[in-house]
């Protein structure tokens, strides 16, 4: 579904703290499949993840995303293709505050144009998913940590994507919400999607809804995880 | 089509709610930004009604007034320049004035005292404007005593009141006759306060004013022209309140763009960045940014201008009173006729909405440029 | 009722009497015709030269009888009267002179 080829990732290139992230990697992701990458912090999990996710553009390399490559797309259709193909559950939620839960739901699909009428039942059936409705007029300052992870959750899922990504996703979970999430995660495979987890909690890379787990460190693969 | 209109519409209603998340803030700027748009609005509207309505009622003025000089003071003229003046070939007739000011302790007020050609009054009889009326409270048939120029007071029978309705004109006139003049400012039967001269072609008023200044050389000449073309002007930029309402308004407007300029906040910046994470892009972010700007100024606007022209028109412009009465008690109750036209709102909207909203935006638009993977990387 | 829904109301509002204010204000002026006519005959028959607006001082009642000087009729080191004073300049045709 998504395929590396040779990517290599430098921040601040040329300059003294110049930072290379990722070494000539290559890396081909199943579609319908859970995959985890695990590794170390520096060990490069989140640069990938945003690779992947078409957030950022690598330094070197190639990326083909369903057969069709898009690394030298411009701003304007790689955000495009991103916002219809992924959805993204970040480390620190990045929900935004004094605003609504649904709002915060709705936000992604704002640009997209659709009309209020279908876009507010929308979410909120995403809110009944999560057993949030009841909470949709609620400014997200108030909610607990679980209820702002789901809200994070149910934000992903607005534009219908074809993948989730999740970057450190039980980080500032209890055992019990952690595994509640992996279970979420079960049901978005059933349904079809394709997951991706950066994450260095073994509750995540050791839950039997894993397909696959590659490994990394200092910026390269140890472990593509590929039997 | 509609897919831009319903993004539009989604992108305000996350504006407003962004706005309302600071809401005492952003009340203040709307504060600020109507009181803005409030005072230009009510110079531009008061200007130019003052204007139009001094074109139309000032045009029979007297054609020409002639004022005697003495070391660069207007004196009083004596009456016998006036066969001077009617030599001269296109002069139809000239005639004496006699009008003055007088200070009424009791009022603390200024009032401007006129012999009237066309009311017959006794010599113990005045006119007085609604002005005056309504300062010393005195009506038709009271008596008002005035002073002359010697201290002695004479008691004068009011024997009408200007119409309320001429107030812009007469508010402070007090119409006495003759010879009730020079017995109260001691004027001798010689002098005049001023000469009007009427001409039989309008088309020669400049050619004979530069004879009558030529023959009468310590006189000079006021046209009928000059006097119309006075209140083109009227509320001179140079000095004083106009500058200062201008300063204030450009300046709130700087402290405006300056808040926004100086970086936009870290709480900002980050809030764009988890936009740009969720799939807003550039232009997205800077729509929103256009609507921030919109919302405030467009609400400043209308709300400023509606309160401009109730000011104007249906309060007399009261909170002008201040600046044009200063230490004096007398202050017109004008109802000035409304001119304004769609040209004016439009040079409002142009200079208040359109800067406003474009400060808004710019500043924006370095932050709007994050890389969406910026709020992922910390 | 959606907030950008309530704004745009409200704006809607604010045009619609901007507009009315604009056409009111056209009949309103037409209608003080004669009105204006009426006080114009006042300045013609009482001989009036200027608008009364402020009474504090000779060149803030009689803005067109004003000249460079009129500030110091009262005395040479008279004050300007302020704010009155500064809102009004001499006429702009006293730059030239009668030849």
């Amino acid at each position: 579904m998504i395929q590396l080829r040779n990517i290599r990732k430098v921040f601040n290139e040329g300059r003294p703290n110049e930072y290379i992230a990722l070494h000539d990697l290559s890396l081909t992701i199943a579609a319908h499949q859970v995959t985890a990458l695990t590794g170390p912090s520096g060990s490069g999990k989140t640069t990938l993840l945003s690779l992947l996710g078409c957030m950022a553009r690598p330094t070197a390399g190639r990326i083909v995303l369903q057969g069709r490559e898009i690394t030298s797309l411009p701003e304007r259709f790689l955000t495009d293709i991103r916002r219809k193909t992924f959805g993204f559950i970040f480390q620190q939620f990045n929900l935004l505050g004094g605003i609504s839960v649904i709002e915060n739901v709705m936000l992604p699909a704002y640009p997209l144009g659709q009309p209020f009428s279908t876009l507010k039942p929308q979410a909120l059936g995403l809110l009944e998913l999560f057993n949030l409705a009841h909470k949709a007029a609620a400014k997200v300052e108030w909610l607990s940590g679980g209820e702002a992870q789901r809200t994070a959750i149910a934000r992903a899922l607005v534009n219908h994507p074809e993948v989730i990504i999740a970057d450190e996703p039980t980080a500032h979970l209890d055992t019990r919400l952690s595994r509640e999430f992996m279970d979420i995660m079960g049901d978005f495979k059933a349904q079809g999607k394709t997951i991706l987890i950066a994450s260095h909690d073994p509750l995540v890379h050791e839950s039997p809804v894993v397909d696959r787990v590659v490994r990394m460190r200092d910026g390269r693969i140890t472990d593509s995880g590929v039997i | 089509m509609i897919r831009s209109i319903e993004k539009q519409r989604n992108i305000l209603d996350f504006t407003l709610s962004s706005l309302w998340r600071r809401r005492g803030k952003n009340l203040a700027l709307l504060v600020v930004y109507t009181l803005v748009v409030f005072s230009l609005g009510s110079v531009m509207f008061f200007t130019q009604a003052l204007k139009n309505e001094a074109a139309i009622i000032l045009r029979g003025t007297p054609e020409i007034i002639v004022q005697k000089l003495v070391a660069g003071r207007h004196e009083l003229i004596p009456v016998a320049y006036a066969q001077k003046i009617t030599a001269i070939r296109g002069v139809e007739a000239v005639k004496d004035r006699l009008w003055g000011y007088y200070f009424d302790p009791i009022g603390r007020a200024n009032y401007t005292l006129m012999v009237p050609e066309s009311i017959d009054l006794k010599d113990n009889e005045i006119v007085v404007g609604a002005g005056i009326s309504r300062v010393r409270q005195v009506f038709r048939g009271n008596a008002m005593l005035l002073r002359t120029y010697d201290g002695r007071p004479i008691s004068f029978l009011i024997k009408g009141i200007l119409s309320p309705e001429s107030e812009l004109l007469s508010s402070d006139l007090l119409l006495i006759s003759a010879a009730g003049f020079r017995q109260l400012f001691g004027v001798p039967r010689h002098d005049a306060t001023d000469l009007t001269v009427q001409v039989f072609n309008k088309k020669e008023i400049p050619t004979i004013a530069g004879k009558i200044v030529n023959t009468l050389p310590d006189t000079r000449v006021i046209t009928r022209d000059e006097i119309l073309r006075t209140y083109d002007a009227v509320f001179d930029w140079r000095g004083g309140i106009m500058i200062a309402i201008l300063a204030g308004a450009v300046l709130a407007f700087l402290i405006f763009a300056w808040d926004k300029a100086a970086g936009l906040s870290a709480e900002e910046k980050r809030e764009i960045g988890i936009l740009k994470a969720i799939g807003w892009e550039t232009t997205d972010v800077l729509q929103m940014k256009f609507w921030e700007g919109m919302v405030v100024s467009l609400s400043s606007f209308f709300i400023g201008v509606i309160l401009a022209y109730f000011h104007i028109f249906y309060a007399s412009a009261t909170l002008f009173e201040p600046v044009l009465k200063g230490w004096s008690t007398l202050y017109p109750a004008f109802s000035l006729t409304p001119f304004i036209s769609g040209y004016q709102i439009a040079i409002l909207f142009f200079f208040t909405v359109l800067p406003y909203t474009v400060a808004t935006i710019i500043p924006a638009w370095r932050a709007a440029t994050i890389d969406p993977d910026v709020v992922m990387r910390y | 009722m959606r907030k950008s829904d309530s704004f745009g109301l409200f704006i809607g509002t604010g045009m619609l009497l901007l507009v009315a204010i604009l056409i009111q204000a056209h009949f309103v002026a037409r209608a003080d015709l004669p009105l204006l006519q009426q006080k114009a005959a006042v300045a013609r028959n009482l001989g009036l030269t200027d608008l009364c607006l402020s009474t504090e001082a000779r060149y803030t009642r009689h803005l067109s009888q004003s000249d460079w000087h009129a500030a110091f009729q009262s005395h040479p080191l008279a004050l300007d009267h302020f704010p009155s004073g500064s809102v009004f300049a001499p006429p702009e045709t006293l730059k030239k002179s009668h030849d």
